[in-house]
């Protein structure tokens, strides 16, 4: 018996999984069950990930993969307003000074594929655009990001801003990053810190009581 | 530069080791002081020779990998210290002065911005181009080579690089993309041809800018030489890096592809990523032991960065990541250089693949950033020099008293029996001061055979 979909995607059969998407989108398959199976797959992947199984090559690809199945069902997706009930609002991004990307993509992806709302303000970003994000969607959890040693300061910073701002109770804030540690996490005034997406995903569950 | 004997070829890498060693301490064309310091600076290239070889020294070498830090220690910005040599000069000897490692904290990494202005250099922000005054320099990633150029990287590396790459990094030659390779050159109908698109004004100004970029780094050179120069001199302090290069798997994520194009083309066209990296291993080699033989100094930096726990699994590590960096250790050390390889992030889950048994003993160092230094002494011991791995965010925010007891801690179960050198596990732009003098005093007191 072949693989269905969902087993395809998980298992980064590529090409057979593309084409089987487009084979059902011939045979009418409503684009709507081809997203589900997708969601299905990504959190197969998700846990591949968190049980070691799989590593970051394996979940790029994935994110690639998503890319190459939303521009063929894109143009068949009817907006039915369906909106998916999320585990949690996150603001994250990279603190100012620091350009370095990878990492936080990884965790916004990881958090993404796990139920939660990720507002991703990019790399190098000033503390009042931290403020102004903030402000605009109200999150559960702020998420700093950095890789160079200069950013233990800028953390700091972002950090007082926030709470000279009056939203530091609102939110619970999270750090990480190449030099991120225990010492670093009291050192800004952050709630905690995570070594890995995994652990990204770890706290933002155990912040939202899930 | 290390003169190279008439009989270089005939040596064996043991021989060629000795003989890199030797140079280094002899030191050729430096005038000391005064004899105190030539002899300390003779003892601390013996102490760094006797960790290689896994021998005791007479104390744990002290060598901290350091960036940007000594422009804030001393008050100027880190733009200042990339455009300006006095300056550069000035904060670099007073770091020196007042710190004392056993080894130079030398001028030359931190890289001349006008020669990457001239360049309109497209890899990297800088202090004051896309970065802060006062923020280290930072890469940019992206796909500057494509995957359908792979066959291109292979079939002519230097041509890919002058004709497709460069152009792309560099926006000042963005031009050069019109040559022809310099392989066309072979008879004489063919000369005319291939040299005209030299002519085409938009090519002439690319070369003009690449003439005035030279120009700069020779300025540039002959300022840090000097600045470093004196430091040795006076301090006694011989330099820890001779040549640099890289993992060949690197090379085309950082430099090339990108990392997450080249994780997509690990599952896509895996045979183009080995055949390209076996095309890169004798190209990294040449450039590791250039720059050694240059610098005089045997020691080859390799920073290590897409091979390490976070970034892929131990099974990628074994096919793409491990057995081209090891063709670069083993053609490093054929020469008599001694491979320094810096492993950034962490290597727990494969400490056991790289105390490779097919790699000589007393040959190359490790240094560590998170990994576990009892582990990794456990799985290196008698094979590799270690060394490591005080953390950025102790010397930034803890107190002496820690970093003491750290170091005091590293020295009593990890550098027991020698073949270890007390480093910082990242490359320090920001620091407190007293936190790195008590890593000094630490290691003076506790790391004494």
């Amino acid at each position: 018996m072949s693989k269905n979909l969902v087993e395809l995607l998980a298992d980064l059969n590529e090409d057979e999984a593309l084409n089987l998407i487009e084979s059902k989108i011939e045979d009418g398959t409503n684009p709507r069950d081809i997203l589900e199976d997708t969601k299905e797959a990504m959190q197969i992947i998700g846990s591949r990930f968190e049980e070691g199984e799989y590593f970051l090559p394996e979940l790029i690809l994935s994110g690639e993969m998503i890319n190459d199945i939303m521009e063929i069902i894109k143009p068949h997706l009817v907006d039915d307003g369906e909106e998916d009930e999320k585990l949690g609002t996150i603001v994250l991004g990279t603190v100012k000074g620091d350009i370095h990307d990878i990492g936080k993509d990884i965790v916004a992806f990881m958090l993404d594929i796990n139920g939660f709302e990720v507002h991703d303000i990019g790399v190098d970003a000033p503390i009042q655009k931290f403020i102004d994000k903030i402000e605009e969607v109200d999150p559960d959890i702020v998420a700093l990001s950095g890789f160079l040693t200069t950013v233990f300061d800028t953390m700091k910073d972002t950090i007082e801003a926030i709470k000279d701002a009056g939203l530091r109770d609102d939110v619970k804030i999270m750090i990480g990053g190449g030099p991120i540690d225990e010492q670093i996490t009291e050192y800004t005034g952050a709630d905690d810190f995570g070594d890995d997406a995994m652990e990204a995903v770890a706290l933002a569950k155990k912040w939202m009581g899930e | 530069m290390m003169n190279l004997t008439d009989n270089w070829n005939e040596l064996t890498p043991d021989e060629k080791f000795e003989a890199r060693f030797e140079s280094l301490k002899a030191a050729e064309g430096v005038e000391f002081v005064n004899e105190e310091i030539e002899e300390k600076y003779k003892a601390t290239v013996q102490r760094l020779k006797d960790v290689i070889e896994l021998k005791q020294p007479d104390r744990v070498p002290i060598a901290p990998n350091i960036g940007f830090y000594p422009a804030e220690y001393a008050g100027i910005t880190a733009e200042e210290a990339m455009y300006d040599y006095d300056k550069l000069g000035m904060a670099w000897e007073e770091f020196n002065q007042d710190f004392d490692f056993d080894f130079l904290v030398s001028t030359a990494m931190i890289g001349p911005g006008p020669v990457f202005e001239t360049l309109d250099y497209q890899l990297y922000r800088w202090p004051g181009h896309g970065t802060e005054p006062d923020t280290s320099y930072q890469c940019v990633e992206d796909e500057y080579m494509k995957a359908d150029e792979y066959d291109a990287l292979i079939a002519d590396p230097s041509g890919f690089w002058m004709r497709n790459y460069l152009p792309r990094i560099f926006g000042s030659l963005a031009p050069w993309s019109q040559l022809g390779p310099f392989t066309d050159l072979v008879e004489l109908p063919f000369v005319g041809p291939s040299m005209f698109p030299v002519g085409l004004p938009d090519v002439q100004e690319a070369f003009e800018k690449y003439l005035e970029a030279g120009r700069e780094a020779l300025e540039w050179i002959q300022a840090t030489g000097e600045i470093d120069g004196k430091t040795t001199a006076t301090q006694g302090v011989p330099g820890f890096l001779g040549g640099v290069t890289k993992a060949p798997f690197d090379v085309l994520s950082d430099t090339l592809r990108g990392t997450q194009p080249l994780m997509i083309d690990m599952f896509r066209r895996p045979e183009k990523i080995h055949e390209a990296m076996e095309q890169i291993v004798p190209i990294m080699i040449e450039t590791g032991i250039r720059g050694a033989t240059a610098n005089n100094n045997p020691m080859v930096f390799i920073p290590l960065h897409k091979g390490a726990d976070s970034f892929m699994s131990r099974e990628q590590f074994q096919e793409f990541y491990w057995p081209t960096l090891k063709q670069v250790i083993l053609g490093l050390v054929e020469e008599g250089c001694v491979p320094f390889l810096f492993v950034e992030g962490a290597y727990n889950k494969r400490l056991d693949l790289i105390a490779d048994p097919e790699l000589p003993e007393g040959r190359t160092y490790w240094l560590f950033d998170k990994t576990d230094m009892v582990e990794a002494k456990k799985h290196l011991s008698g094979k590799a020099a270690i060394g490591g791995n005080v953390s950025a965010s102790l010397i930034k925010t803890g107190t002496p008293k820690e970093v003491k007891d750290y170091v005091k801690d590293l020295m009593e179960n990890v550098a027991d029996d020698g073949g270890f050198i007390l480093s910082t596990g990242v490359v320090v732009d920001d620091a407190e001061p007293e936190n790195l003098k008590a890593m000094i005093e630490a290691a003076k007191e506790y790391g004494v055979y």
